[in-house]
């Protein structure tokens, strides 16, 4: 019904752009020069040439300049259209998970094409190789390599470059020598296209671009390697196919190949390479460098990033090298450095950015794609598109196999005959390969052979594999991993694994990866880090899981608190009863606040969730929805931590050890105030004290329990509640303001689903006495009979006991 | 060396029966460990700790205590050692052999185990079948001990997390005076569940030379 409607608006809005579009484009001047001046600060130019010349005589009321505008404005509303068309998909969100979103696009593109080529409009010229090499190319890379996760990838590093680099040559060359030997069968007349062209237009489809493919492999989280492959294939194939397509390019105008240029070819491959990769490094560590000097200029921060891999790119093209690989570098080595550096505003910024615009880049491509399909003529040869699309599957598949039984030796894990389909079928052709053939030059004699050849293949592999991948791969059942196992637990085994390892590597005298690894490490701890990085301690995976756990934990705490307000204003009325007459009101809480909370908190994040879940390869790592909040709350946060305004577990003596925090005191040194919070739902925000306080840390109550033999249940409960007063004296009138709004819905925490919170309930007598016990030797109780509320809210845990004496 | 070099040619077949270790793997660590031992029969907990590649490793004690753990012998033992001799220490190395890719499903699951029961056994010092706070906290302070920055408080805070988690994985009710007492074997496996031991916890023991291999490892 709703949806019925959103898409019916959806479309109209769509027509209206198609229309809009077609008008503009019928102005239009002849196209080349326009897709020069595609960027936007050549706008000048038109506005000379538009001026009307008859109209001089008087002031004009009214006027319309649109050749001024045109250039910008359609592209503008091409954009616009294609990120219209990609909400479109999501308001039914079930069709992306059977189609690739690729695919999606190509059809639109292709029914904007077909409106399009009825009314006799061509499609606008702006793909000219310059654009495509210049702007939307090195987006879409920059996005690969900046979000390439580093520790799989360096894990796999050979086998991801065997895979790239040997298998794109071995496709291009493979492919381009059979379609070589199809064109000597003069059935199919195509006689006339030589080696070296058909070279060119191997390498062009030999590029595979499985956005898709990642999508399915994360959904289905296939095993680290098996994605980290065809990911780190994709990434730097590309720079392998632009090197293959320049040096074809570049022979196939040449009238005669002799054997030295295929030496000076090999050679310069290398060159090309490696090259690029140095001009990245270097880029990469200027840029973190500079990052190390914006602290007092935040708002640019995220400029550098951007600017510094353009340049890398620039550079790399200017000296003909190879541009791809200088970005991806580039990106990779600033990435680490860089994030440390920059605020989490801005470092939120970049990744937004940087996903926004290769998103954009992409998907202009494939509905242009989409458009040209239907547009541009065809020059359609049975013969040689079907043995291409022949080709590309078998010499694939072929590469794949013979490559993994040469490399497959040297891998700690081999990768085993289902990750060899799931690599060969995952082959898809996507937007650089049309990109390329598209901008080939016009002096290749079949070009629109080719054209229309490496767009069948596309198609073909979106769809058919697209679409099929996804049931194939879960049909199969290839290796699966959990990847987000994210507990401290598992960090600090990780961890421990890993120097285990290397240490008995060391005893046994011989040298992996984590032996590089460490010698890297301590490089990069002892050099690097103080180089680059302002704050330069340098700082354990497992204490930044941490902080990153406890992080979340306060959001949650948060998220759900400002989620009720908005809730119910009658859950603030149902509080101050609550102080009154306390049992009843605590089944409800119990029970149906529980449920309310619940769904709020689901809601709330579900929403994000999902758009994480399947935006794939243009979405935001999962991370960064706890930065974003972070930054929201921020305030609120260090608001309701200020110190003093509450203080919790002043009352747990410092020498005993409790599974919680006894006293913030290591934490507090460590993090700053804003995240304060405990990694572990159990303990809330204001399980951790300040050193202020700590004068009051009173006598030790239970000396008797052995350190190891922790009574678990008790830290939330008793320690807490003589704090109570404290914070009532302390805290001034519009501080409990303040934290009435936010905390006294953080119980909502309680029903999340922890276990040992929900086995609160039953222990609620038990509590009682022992918090009796302690309760005496503290301050004196009328401060919480006061005034309960303000801190009790805050912790979950906290609350129960202040009502318990009541109920009595 | 020469006797020695004898004695072990006759008990190739028995090592390799007890450790799954190939015969070219044997020699190559045979000659490792006399080169460790100086020649010697047995090899001493100085022996290791001269090691110099070890020195950065921040776990340090808890590896080289492991080779002198009879807990890893693949005996129902306890204690610990003075001196490993090579077939002790070819026990201890058989932990971190690579799982055979056409094992069964069964095999896999004990294999895993075992490699778990020797994590665990860095972890439990005093061998009584639980890892307590304490022991936890050690092994966390030193893993983190590297990093310099850090504080022991943190390292604390942070084992205390850990526990308070595997306590909550794995009891969930508990009554309010219950102990969490320690992480057993089974809390253990249970916590770590997910994590892939085999692609993890493993070397790749040479079979040849050590020196042809190498190339050959940069490229993997």
């Amino acid at each position: 019904m709703n949806l019925v409607f959103i898409r019916q608006a959806g479309t109209l809005l769509f027509i209206c752009m198609i229309l809009i579009l077609l008008h503009g484009s019928r102005g239009e001047i002849p196209s080349k020069p326009i897709a020069a001046t595609i960027l936007p600060s050549v706008k000048p130019d038109g506005g000379v040439q538009a001026y009307p010349e008859d109209q001089k005589n008087n002031l004009p009321m009214f006027t319309m300049n649109y050749p001024r505008i045109q250039i910008p404005f359609e592209i503008t509303l091409w954009v616009l259209l294609a990120s219209f068309a990609k909400i479109g998909f999501h308001v039914y969100h079930k069709i992306t998970i059977w189609v690739p979103e690729s695919c999606l696009l190509i059809s639109i593109g292709l029914i904007v094409g077909a409106i399009m080529h009825s009314v006799h409009e061509e499609p606008p010229a702006v793909l000219t190789s310059n654009v495509f090499f210049l702007y939307m190319l090195p987006l879409i890379v920059l996005e690969s390599g900046y979000f390439m996760p580093t520790r799989p990838f360096f894990e796999n590093v050979g086998t991801v470059l065997w895979f790239a680099v040997v298998g794109t040559l071995w496709n291009s060359i493979g492919i381009g020598i059979s379609l070589f030997a199809i064109c000597q069968i003069p059935a199919f007349g195509v006689q006339d296209i030589n080696l070296q062209e058909n070279l060119l237009f191997s390498a062009i489809i030999s590029a595979v671009d499985p956005v898709a493919v990642l999508n399915v492999f994360e959904d289905v989280s296939v095993n680290e390697q098996l994605y980290i492959v065809v990911f780190g294939e994709c990434l730097f194939n590309d720079a392998v196919t632009v090197v293959l397509y320049n040096m074809f390019s570049f022979v196939a105008e040449m009238p005669v190949v002799e054997p030295v240029d295929v030496f000076i070819g090999v050679a310069r491959f290398f060159i090309v390479g490696l090259g690029g990769m140095a001009f990245g490094i270097l880029f990469g560590f200027v840029a973190a460098f500079t990052t190390r000097f914006t602290s007092k200029v935040r708002e640019i921060e995220p400029l550098f990033v951007f600017m510094y891999s353009y340049l890398a790119y620039l550079v790399a093209e200017l000296f003909a090298i190879s541009s791809i690989m200088a970005i991806i570098t580039c990106a990779l080595t600033m990435k680490y450095y860089v994030e440390e550096n920059v605020s989490q505003r801005s470092c939120t910024t970049i990744r937004h950015v940087i996903k926004m615009l290769a998103s954009i880049s992409e998907t202009l491509i494939f509905f242009f794609l989409g458009v040209v399909t239907i547009t541009t003529d065809h020059e359609w040869n049975w013969g040689y598109i079907l043995f291409t699309l022949l080709f590309a599957f078998v010499w694939r598949g072929l590469g794949i196999l013979v490559l993994t039984q040469i490399i497959n030796p040297f891998r700690t894990i081999p990768f085993n005959m289902k990750d060899q389909f799931g690599l060969a079928y995952g082959g898809l052709r996507g937007a650089v390969s049309f990109a390329l053939a598209f901008t080939l030059p016009d002096t290749i004699g079949r070009k629109q052979l080719f054209v229309t050849a490496t767009i069948a293949v596309i198609l073909f592999t979106v769809f058919l594999q697209g679409i099929s991948i996804r049931p194939l791969i879960e049909f199969i059942n290839v290796r699966r991993t959990n990847r987000n196992l994210e507990t401290i637990n598992v960090e600090i085994h990780g961890r421990l694994m890993e120097h285990t390892i290397a240490g008995i590597e060391d005893l046994c005298g011989q040298w992996s990866r984590f032996y590089w690894k460490d010698k890297f490490m301590k490089f990069n701890n002892r050099i690097l880090r103080k180089i680059l990085i302002r704050d330069s301690r340098a700082e354990s995976s497992i204490v930044a899981l941490y902080k990153k756990l406890e992080l979340q934990n306060a959001m949650e705490i948060l998220d759900t608190a400002s989620g009720d307000i908005s809730a119910a204003p009658s859950i603030v009325s149902l509080y101050e009863e609550k102080k009154s007459s306390s049992k009843p009101q605590k089944k409800f809480l119990a029970a149906d606040l529980k449920n309310m909370h619940d769904i709020l908190s689901k809601n709330m994040y579900k929403i994000r969730e999902r758009t994480v879940a399947y935006r794939g390869k243009h979405a935001l790592p999962n991370d960064n929805h706890t930065r974003e909040i972070l930054i929201r709350r921020h305030v609120s946060i260090r608001r309701s931590l200020r110190p003093g305004s509450f203080q919790s577990s002043s009352y747990v003596p410092r020498t005993h050890k409790y599974f919680s925090l006894p006293a913030g005191k290591s934490l507090e040194s460590t993090f700053p105030a804003a995240r304060r919070s405990y990694a572990d739902d159990h303990e809330t925000l204001s399980e951790v004290a300040y050193p202020s306080q700590r004068s009051r840390f009173g006598k030790p109550a239970r000396s008797s329990s052995s350190k190891a033999m922790i009574p678990l249940r008790r830290l939330g409960t008793l320690e807490e509640v003589p704090s109570t007063d404290v914070l009532n004296e302390d805290s001034s009138s519009t501080e409990q303001g303040v934290f009435r709004t936010n905390s006294s819905y953080s119980d909502s925490h309680v029903p999340r689903p922890r276990r040992l919170n929900s086995s609160f309930d039953n222990n609620n007598g038990s509590a009682d006495d022992l918090r009796n016990v302690h309760e005496e030797p503290s301050s004196p109780p009328p401060g919480w009979a006061a005034e309960p509320r303000d801190n009790t809210a805050r912790n979950p845990l906290l609350r129960r006991p202040q009502w318990t004496p009541k109920r009595k | 060396m020469g006797a020695s070099q004898t004695r072990l040619e006759h008990n190739y077949d028995d090592l390799t029966e007890k450790s799954g270790f190939s015969h070219e793997q044997i020699k190559n660590l045979y000659q490792r460990f006399q080169q460790l031992s100086g020649n010697n029969e047995k090899i001493s907990r100085d022996d290791l700790e001269r090691i110099p590649a070890l020195n950065n490793n921040p776990i340090r004690k808890q590896i080289i205590t492991a080779f002198f753990d009879k807990r890893n012998q693949h005996q129902n033992d306890v204690g610990s050692l003075d001196e490993i001799g090579f077939e002790q220490f070819l026990m201890v190395m058989s932990h971190f052999r690579p799982v055979n890719s056409k094992a069964t499903e069964e095999e896999k699951a004990t294999v895993r185990k075992q490699k778990l029961r020797f994590l665990f056994n860095m972890h439990d010092t005093d061998n009584d079948g639980i890892i307590t706070l304490d022991e936890y906290r050690t092994v966390v302070e030193e893993l983190l001990s590297q990093s310099g920055a850090i504080e022991t408080e943190v390292a604390r805070a942070i084992a205390d997390a850990a526990m308070l988690e595997v306590a909550s994985t794995n009891v969930p009710h508990m009554a309010p005076d219950d102990f969490y007492e320690g992480i057993t074997f089974e809390h253990f496996e249970q916590i770590l569940k997910g994590i892939e031991m085999e692609s993890r916890m493993h070397i790749r023991f040479l079979d040849k030379n050590a020196a042809t291999m190498r190339c050959g490892k940069l490229s993997s």
